[in-house]
């Protein structure tokens, strides 16, 4: 059975060609990248975290990384949370200044990221346990986008 | 006292939680599933139980991480080291890149190479094939990837097959994904009575 993953279908990885054959050697791995998709995005636990909420910042993390495509994917489920998906907004209309400065932190400048960082979710009130549920979303994405970014450059060196 | 560690080094520090882990007492029963999958069964460490406040995401993580790293074929498993201490140096995750750079070291039972980078920085005097695959983890894990056709010509040129490439591509970006839980849910420490 083909394999259909956000991260083969955002990079674009046709049937037939050589990345496609490396890619069924590592079939599993991305069979389970798609389960880690669905237990950040979509999860039956969500926490505080709504799923609408985590598709915004998805689609946002994405757009912090020139991924317009995988960003768009994303954004489709933003709801109402829409107004996140643009980096320029820093959340405070929405009452998640401090998710969002954190969010964007651990994308784009995570050897930065301190102790202070941590305190200042716990000042605004975020629970441990909703802290690491944000890390995880972060740092399964930041890990999705390298590997579409990948792909693609395969997909152009074997073209 | 305990003091926490801001350079590179192959000496694994401890890594102590910025919040709190869960307590195994009082974990659900899907926590204490997802425990069980995890490399380690006799002891669970703190970051694990850290993790397990996400119990969904634990659960497929942990396989996950096991097939880039060490699933059979493709890359050599020193190589795949390589790309993730690129990653961790570019995110400054110093714990990740002590455990790398010591597993490297050892699979090579060689310490020159990640010597060389500790020392150096990404400027290192590496051989080309070394050379390729360190530039290319380290381009991909910028914010947004710097990794473009050059960087591919050079794995190419360096002698790497397309599937080892694949394996470099999921082992770099998986350390995208582990800096951003080691390095900010945590401090990378030495605790000052661990007689080492």
């Amino acid at each position: 059975m083909a394999l259909d993953t956000t991260a083969l279908n955002s990079a674009g990885i046709g049937a037939g060609t050589a990345v496609q054959a490396a890619v069924e050697g590592r079939a599993n791995i991305f069979e389970m990248t798609q389960a880690a998709e669905e237990a950040v995005l979509r999860p039956k636990d969500a926490g505080p975290w709504s799923h609408d909420l985590r598709a915004a910042l998805a689609a946002r993390i994405a757009k912090l990384n020139d991924e317009a495509e995988l960003a768009a994917r994303y954004a489709a489920d933003a709801g109402k949370f829409a107004a996140l998906v643009d980096p320029t907004g820093n959340g405070t209309a929405q009452g998640l200044a401090e998710v969002v400065g954190f969010m964007d932190k651990v994308a784009a400048d995570t050897r930065r990221v301190a102790g202070a960082d941590i305190s200042a979710l716990q000042s605004a009130g975020v629970a441990d346990a909703d802290i690491v549920r944000l890390a995880e979303l972060n740092a399964f994405l930041a890990y999705q986008i390298r590997v579409i970014a990948g792909l693609r450059l395969m997909k152009g060196m074997s073209a | 006292m305990t003091k926490v560690i801001t350079k590179f080094t192959r000496n694994v520090p401890h890594w102590q939680p910025r919040v709190k882990p869960v307590d195994l007492q009082e974990a659900s029963d899907e926590q204490l599933d997802a425990l069980k999958v995890t490399p380690s069964n006799t002891k669970v460490s703190e970051y694990v139980l850290t993790l397990a406040h996400d119990v969904e995401s634990l659960k497929v993580r942990s396989p996950l991480f096991n097939a880039i790293m060490y699933d059979k074929g493709g890359m050599s498993r020193s190589e795949r080291e390589l790309g993730a201490l690129g990653a961790s140096m570019v995110n400054h995750c110093i714990y990740c890149a002590a455990v790398h750079a010591m597993r490297h070291a050892q699979i090579e039972k060689s310490t020159e190479v990640t010597d060389k980078l500790f020392r150096d920085g990404a400027k290192a005097d590496l051989g080309t094939r070394d050379r390729a695959i360190f530039d290319f983890a380290v381009a991909l894990s910028d914010c947004p990837s710097q990794a473009g056709p050059e960087h591919m010509q050079a794995l190419k040129e360096a002698g790497l097959n397309e599937a080892e490439v694949l394996d470099l591509i999921l082992s770099a970006s998986l350390f995208g994904w582990a800096n951003r839980l080691m390095h900010v849910l945590g401090d990378p420490v030495r605790l000052e009575d661990a007689g080492k």
